[in-house]
């Protein structure tokens, strides 16, 4: 056992590109969350923008071409929940619960000619003279330009929230429908385009995996991020910071915990290996002393009635 | 332009027509899917919904539907009176896993001895693993008010590393060459949940799944707690003038769906799977939520619910090695079938109507 | 009870019915643990599958059922393929064991082929590939590459076919270089491509240059490829799209000739029960292209272990050979025998770590 071979440098690094899927998908879905809506359609929708990714940037050469075609598929794949939730008014959890178990089977017919290649790579940005930087320019400044939109989208998001006219618009929709509609605003529509926002990001989250972080195509591959992604909501308390925060201590703990085995630490394989999700728990109770709690109307159905 | 109308009561008849509508709109979706792959589109379905049922071999299917839709129930059943009061427990499947370690292990404690009471001490050992791991957050959510959602969620994780550990370690079987996995409980008898009628599929899981489900009608139309559920669900703050104590409803509803997700580990892994192993999970605790929205939180609409959900997965496996199609295809057509059932149930409990464009 | 033979025996007599009508036509079932577009071990599966319906044409009708949990689920679809007259059903993952004999006690003239299990009857067979003698090549030719002297593993569960594959892949490296190191991860999952290039990245950051998986996703050879000078297998499937760096050759899981083999025998009424174990000199683990990357003295070395080991002169365990307590395992000239190897739960002398149990 050597402590000294774990670089943290790298790790943290490492961990950054780990947490990064995690964090586009859940952040969308804290969009949703804050209109309201409950999707737990996250995992289906992530997978359906991996093969939409995948399958775009084989065709056309282009993995930026292959992110849009990803937030694209995301988007329009929430577009079937958009018409069960808002449309239908049928139950949210339910419907969430249908869209995964529809997107993954989706996503395995569409991907079936595409096992076995290899996506064009995007590349890393490597700041000039930042990226020298010891210590902080392997950490913040050599990654792909995705890892970028992931901190970025964060920072929009929190500010679009707070500052923002349309932020404030849709907190209100989500703490109180009924009194938001009788403002005047229309519920539905800023709904739906949260539903789509959030897919556009799920699909993002999920082309990370199969264009940058693996990169590949097989069936299933996103094996479970989407869960993850919704539980982080949830940790965060619905705060942007934190989804960023909860994302890296996951993906952190996750990358640690290998990390661990490969410097040869006589901790049980199996009990590192279940780490993150208890580590999550722990945290999660320490943190629920803060009682800022999940908007309102979150799940509940909106029915405009005259 | 076309407006929804609520109906001031959910109408009876939609209610019953509406899951018969979404079946006939899935034939023709799933149809022209099917159509789309290549395969002949009336064929494929018939395949899946008339073999089970009545096909050749309709004598060995119609058991099987009840050896795969009796967990379903099982866990289904639990959640439903948990979700009916807002207490949203999506961890089944780690408690599933759970009961099924405790249980295996019970009786594998005993082995090799043959005895009446090792079978009843595994039953409760199982309620006893799912309780435990179900008591995790309802504890945490009572004591300290965390979410249970996510606990119950990651949970899961645990019990599935738990469960790889117990295959390769604690459980192995002894005799099996260094192989994971534990000894077959179906070869001991005492431990042996086998069918109660051979070739009938009727184990003590599909027992203990249709007395649950008349327990929990019982409960949730007969009994206070049964209306201290419902009424927490619907009017919370009704619910608190009325002396509902909700840390108790918590623990009960969390507990009670645990205990009920262990059972039905316990029994699928001393019957019908007889290992446990690093695989031994195939997802009944996450389907099982599906299952309980389909049957609207209802007992007798869960029992239902379960029998297509079997019959799907049955009548799906026919369809992949009668006509080639992709597991793929069978997935969507599930995921068609429910996104069908939850749309029209709009018509329970609305109406359409034409009415002129007027500002929203 | 009575009445349970009694069905036990109607199921019987209708599946011998339909069994008798299909005769025609050979049919053969397959039932599939993962989707057949996994890239890995079912797809190898499936391709040996394909290779079946080739070479018999009109004469063999194939099906098969993928993504079948194990468990109850596997003995019904096996039940489902035996009545509907399958004559020959290969169930291809280790959990299938015992509902592979559950079906096999109830469809006596329905053969059964088992993979990588340990349970015959007379109708069923298994079979499985020494995938540890394709380690050893790649030990030897990551033993001679590696310049950091330190190789990283990535394990899917401590089992003994992975824990052979370690073994075996480090005797052969420290044969060519005595100060190779092993770091080995255990990534505790089948399937997880995002966990899987985590495992691989770890490992490269701690100094590894040479990456040996026993996980089927690509991956690890992207995460070296990235890294730049790290060198990689293929693992299931040849993976060529990573040649010739990082990949510098593979271990390819090939069942066609198996498949071919026992079909021809069941269509000549000369099926018998036979516990397979396969290596490189029967074809059942092929080598891939050793890339131009690998220098060519060591790609010669290495071709030369593969011929030794298939043509049966060299045995990749032959002593001496000690545990990783120092006690003896093998003497001097002495080779493991089929029955520890199948069952290997220990490390081999100079091996770090403990394996997890």
């Amino acid at each position: 056992m050597d402590l000294g071979e774990i670089n943290p440098v790298l790790l943290v690094a490492s961990l950054m590109v780990a947490a990064t899927p995690l964090l586009l998908a859940a952040i969308g879905e804290l969009v949703v969350e804050k209109a309201g809506v409950l999707n737990l359609g996250v995992e289906g929708m992530m997978i359906v923008g991996a093969i939409s990714g995948f399958a775009i940037s084989v065709e056309t050469g282009s993995p930026w071409l292959g992110f849009v075609a990803a937030a694209i598929g995301g988007a329009v794949l929430s577009l079937l929940f958009v018409l069960l939730t808002q449309v239908a008014l049928a139950n949210q959890v339910a419907s969430g619960l249908a869209l995964t178990l529809f997107g993954l089977g989706f996503s395995a017919l569409l991907g079936q000619s595409y096992v076995g290649i290899k996506p064009p790579s995007m590349g890393e940005i490597h700041i000039p003279v930042l990226s020298d930087i010891p210590v902080i320019g392997p950490i913040l400044f050599q990654h792909d330009p995705i890892l970028y939109v992931g901190i970025t989208l964060t920072a929009a998001v929190w500010a679009a929230l707070k500052y923002t006219r349309a932020g404030l618009i849709l907190r209100a929709v989500g703490e109180n429908h009924d009194a938001a509609h009788a403002l005047g605003y229309k519920v539905i529509k800023i709904r739906i385009m949260a539903i789509m926002f959030g897919g556009a990001c799920a699909g993002l989250g999920g082309a990370y995996i199969s264009l940058i972080r693996v990169p590949q195509w097989t069936e299933g591959m996103t094996a479970g991020v989407g869960w993850i992604a919704l539980a982080l909501v949830v940790f965060a308390s619905w705060k942007p910071w934190r989804v960023l925060l909860g994302a890296y201590l996951f993906g952190g703990i996750t990358v640690l915990q290998l990390n661990l085995q490969a410097a040869g630490v006589a901790i049980p394989v199996e009990y590192l290996a279940m780490s993150p999700y208890i580590i999550t728990i722990l945290v999660l109770v320490i943190l629920s002393a803060d009682k800022s709690s999940a908007p309102a109307s979150l799940g509940r159905t909106f029915h405009a009635s005259h | 332009m076309i407006v929804l109308e609520k109906r001031p009561q959910p109408s009876k008849a939609w209610s019953y027509a509406t899951p018969l509508v979404a079946v006939i709109a899935t034939m023709v979706f799933g149809g022209i899917l099917f159509a789309i792959l290549g395969k002949n589109p009336i064929e494929a379905i018939g395949t899946i919904f008339w073999e089970p049922l009545f096909g050749e071999f309709a004598f060995y299917y119609r058991p099987q539907l009840l050896v795969k839709g009796a967990p379903l129930v099982l866990i289904a059943i639990g959640l439903s009176l948990g979700f009916r009061a807002g207490i949203w427990n999506i961890g089944a499947e780690g408690q599933y896993i759970m009961g099924a370690i405790f249980g295996a292990g019970a009786g594998l404690a005993f082995y090799p001895l043959e005895a009446w009471f090792i079978f009843p001490i595994m039953v409760l050992a199982g309620a006893f693993g799912g309780w435990l791991w179900a008591t995790i957050p309802a504890f945490l959510k009572v004591r300290f008010g965390t979410n249970e959602i996510l606990v119950s969620l990651m949970l899961v994780y645990v019990a599935e590393q738990f469960l790889a550990s117990v295959s390769l370690g604690l459980l192995k079987n002894p005799e099996g060459f260094g192989f994971p996995g534990s000894r077959n409980l179906q070869s001991y008898e005492s431990a042996h949940n086998a069918e109660l009628i051979a070739g009938s599929g009727m184990h003590w899981g599909v027992v203990a799944a249709f007395i649950a489900v008349i327990f929990a009608y019982v409960l949730l139309n007969r009994h206070m707690l049964g209306f201290h559920i419902r009424l927490t669900g619907e009017a919370p703050r009704a619910a608190k003038f009325a002396g509902v104590n909700p840390a108790r409803l918590i623990l009960f509803c969390l507990g009670l769906s645990g205990a009920l997700a262990g059972l039905a580990g316990m029994f699928e892994v001393s019957g019908p799977s007889g290992v446990v192993s690093i695989d031994f999970n195939v997802g009944y605790g996450f389907t099982a939520i599906i299952v309980a929205f389909l049957g609207r939180l209802h007992p007798v609409g869960i029992l239902l619910a379960g029998g297509i959900m079997a019959l799907t997965y049955i009548g799906g496996e026919i369809a992949q090695s009668q006509l080639g199609l992709p597991a793929a295809a069978i997935q969507v057509f599930q995921g068609m079938l429910l996104f069908f059932l939850l749309a029209f149930d709009l018509l329970t409990n609305y109406r359409i109507r034409a009415a002129r464009s007027e500002v929203a | 009870m009575k009445f349970t033979s009694l069905l036990a025996s109607a199921a019987m007599a209708l599946g011998l019915a339909t069994g008798a009508m299909a005769q025609d036509k050979t049919k053969v079932g397959f039932v599939y643990v993962g989707p057949v577009g996994d890239g890995g071990w079912t797809y190898e599966h499936n391709e040996g599958r394909l290779a079946v319906e080739e070479h018999f044409g009109d004469k063999v009708e194939t099906v098969f059922v993928e993504s079948v949990p194990e468990g109850p689920d596997a003995e019904r679809v096996m039940t489902q393929m035996a009545l509907e007259g399958a004559d020959l059903i290969f169930t291809t993952s280790f959990g299938y064991m015992d509902p592979t004999i559950n079906v096999a006690k109830k469809f006596p003239d329905v053969k059964f082929e088992h993979a990588t299990g340990y349970k015959t009857a007379p109708n069923v067979s298994v079979y499985s590939a020494r995938f540890y003698e394709g380690r050893a090549v790649q030990g030897l030719i990551a033993g001679s590459m590696t310049k950091s002297n330190i190789i990283g593993y990535i394990g899917s569960y401590p089992i003994p076919e992975v824990i052979r594959g370690i073994n075996a892949a480090y005797l052969a490296a420290k044969e060519v270089n005595p100060d190779v190191e092993f770091k080995i991860v255990w990534a505790y999952t089948w399937f997880d491509p995002a966990k899987e290039a985590d495992a691989a990245k770890v490992l490269i950051e701690q100094g590894a240059d040479v990456i040996l998986q026993h996980t089927d996703s690509t991956a690890p050879q992207a995460a070296a490829q990235e890294a730049g000078n790290v060198i990689t297998f293929g693992q299931a499937s040849d993976m060529s799209e990573y040649a010739p760096m990082p990949r510098v050759s593979s271990i390819i899981d090939n069942w066609a000739p198996y498949y071919i083999d026992r079909t021809q025998a069941v269509m000549d009424g000369t099926w018998e029960t036979v516990n397979t174990w396969d290596g490189i000199g029967d074809g059942m683990v092929g080598i891939g292209e050793i890339s131009d990357a690998v220098p060519a003295d060591v790609k010669e070395k290495a071709l030369a272990l593969k011929d030794a080991i298939a043509s049966g002169e060299y045995h990749p365990f032959t002593g001496p050979i000690n545990k990783q307590d120092g006690s003896v395992w093998l003497a001097e000239g002495e080779t493991a025998d089929d029955g520890t190897l199948a069952g290997m739960n220990f490390y081999v002398e100079g091996l770090e770590g403990e394996i997890p149990q």
